[in-house]
C-alpha cells in the first residue's frame, strides 16, 4: 500500500524509555477537495493506527481528516523485554499497512 | 556602429550590477536557516523527513526495469550510491546530442526514452520526482559545483538575465525579493536567497514533494506572471544561473520547506 519508515532503537535497557518513530506515505485525502471536474475526491485516509509490542497493544490512535499527508507520529514506551513491535495503518478502503521492528532489551 | 552601440550596454550591465550587489559568500544562507527549528529539526531527521518516502520509491524505480529495453537504471549505472554521487550537485550539464544543456529531470527522460525506450516520465510525476529525488540523495552534503564548461556560459548569462527581468502585473524580478530584500518578511513569511541547492523538495504546503521548477512556477504566478511551461528552456537557463549562485553550498536534498 506505501512506504514506510520507522526508528525504533535496536538496544535498550530493561525499564529505558524509548522514543518511536514513524512515518507513513499517505495521501490522507480529506474528502472536502474537488478534483478538476468539480467533483469531490473521495475521502481517504488512515483511520486508525496500533503499535503491539510482543503481542499487547502499547499505543494506538484514531486519525481524522485534519491531519496532514504522509502522517508522522511519534511516542514513547517502556522496554520490558526483547522482542517484536508491530504497526499497522488501516484506511478507509480498509487496507492495512503492517511492518514490525525488533528491539533487544539487556 | 556596432562599437557605439557596445560602450552603453557595458555601462548599462555596469550600473545594473552596482546598483544589485550579489550576496557576499560568507552572508549566504540555504533556505533551510529561515525555517524555524521544528521544519529544520523535520529535515534532518531521516525518520521524519517527507521526502526519504519519496526516495525510497526512488529506490525502487532504480532497480525495475522499464520499456523495450527491459532494462532498469541499475543495470546500466549500477548502485546509485557509487554511480550517481556528485551528479545532482553538478546538474544542469550540457548534453552533447541533444547539444543543449539539461537538468537531472531531462536526463532522467532521455535515459528513459534513449536507453530503455519507455515513455518519458510526466513532469511532477510521482515516478520522476521519486528518481531525482534518489539521485539527488546521493549528493547530499556534497557542495554545489556546477561545472566550468564553457558550452554552459551563454546559457548561464541568460538565466542571469532572466532573474534580473522584471515580469508579472507586479512588476518584480527574482533579484528584488531574493537579493535586495533576503531576511525580510512577505506577509508572514520570511524571505529566503532562493538557493537551489535543497531540491526535490518536500514542501509542507503542497504536502507533497516537488521540483525546482513546480517552486519557480509558484513564484511566477505569486508576482501575477504567466509561468513558463515545465521543462522550458527558461528553465533549465535560470537553474544553470541558480547552480551558479549557489557554488560551494551544501546539498540537502531532499530538504523540507514550510
Amino acid at each position: 500500500m506505501a512506504r514506510a519508515l520507522i526508528n525504533v532503537p535496536a538496544k535498550a535497557k530493561k525499564g529505558e524509555i524509548v522514543e518511536i518513530k514513524t512515518l507513513l506515505s499517505h495521501p490522507m485525502e480529506t474528502g472536502f477537495r474537488p478534483a478538476a471536474d468539480g467533483k469531490l475526491v473521495p475521502r481517504n485516509i488512515i483511520k486508525r493506527f496500533v503499535c503491539t509490542y510482543d503481542g499487547e497493544a502499547v499505543f494506538s490512535a484514531d486519525l481524522f481528516p485534519a491531519i496532514s499527508a504522509n502522517p508522522f507520529l511519534s511516542f514513547t514506551l517502556v522496554a520490558t523485554n526483547s522482542g517484536v513491535i508491530t504497526f499497522s495503518w488501516t484506511d478507509d478502503n480498509d487496507e492495512t499497512q503492517v511492518q514490525t521492528a525488533k528491539i533487544e532489551v539487556v | 556602429m556596432r562599437a557605439q552601440w557596445i560602450l552603453p550596454a557595458c555601462v548599462m550591465l555596469l550600473a545594473a550590477n552596482s546598483a544589485r550587489a550579489e550576496i557576499p559568500l560568507h552572508e549566504r544562507k540555504s533556505g533551510a536557516e529561515f525555517m524555524s527549528p521544528q521544519t529544520q529539526a523535520m529535515q534532518a531527521d531521516d525518520v521524519s523527513n517527507p521526502g526519504m518516502l519519496a526516495a525510497l520509491d526512488g529506490e525502487a524505480f532504480w532497480k525495475q526495469k522499464a520499456g523495450a529495453a527491459n532494462k532498469a537504471c541499475a543495470d546500466c549505472h549500477g548502485p546509485a550510491e557509487e554511480s550517481m554521487k556528485g551528479v545532482s550537485a553538478r546538474y544542469p550539464a550540457f548534453n552533447a546530442s541533444a547539444s543543449k544543456p539539461i537538468d537531472v529531470q531531462g536526463q532522467v527522460n532521455q535515459c528513459r526514452s534513449e536507453r530503455q525506450q519507455a515513455a518519458p516520465f510526466r513532469f511532477e510525476s510521482r515516478e520522476l520526482l521519486a528518481l531525482t529525488t534518489y539521485i539527488g540523495l546521493q549528493s547530499r552534503g556534497m557542495p554545489v559545483s556546477p561545472p566550468d564548461d564553457e558550452r554552459l556560459t551563454l546559457f548561464r548569462e541568460r538565466g542571469k538575465a532572466l532573474f534580473n527581468q522584471r515580469l508579472g502585473q507586479l512588476n518584480f524580478s527574482c533579484a528584488h525579493c531574493h537579493e535586495d530584500n533576503w531576511g525580510r518578511k512577505l506577509g508572514s513569511a520570511p524571505i529566503p536567497q532562493a538557493h537551489a541547492n535543497s531540491y526535490p523538495i518536500y514542501r509542507l504546503e503542497w504536502q507533497d514533494v516537488g521540483s525546482l521548477q513546480r517552486r519557480l512556477r509558484n513564484c511566477m504566478t505569486g508576482v501575477r506572471a504567466e509561468a513558463y511551461s515545465y521543462g522550458s528552456p527558461e528553465f533549465i537557463e535560470l537553474e544553470l544561473f541558480l547552480a551558479a549562485r549557489a557554488r560551494g553550498m551544501s546539498v540537502e536534498t531532499p530538504g523540507v520547506r514550510p
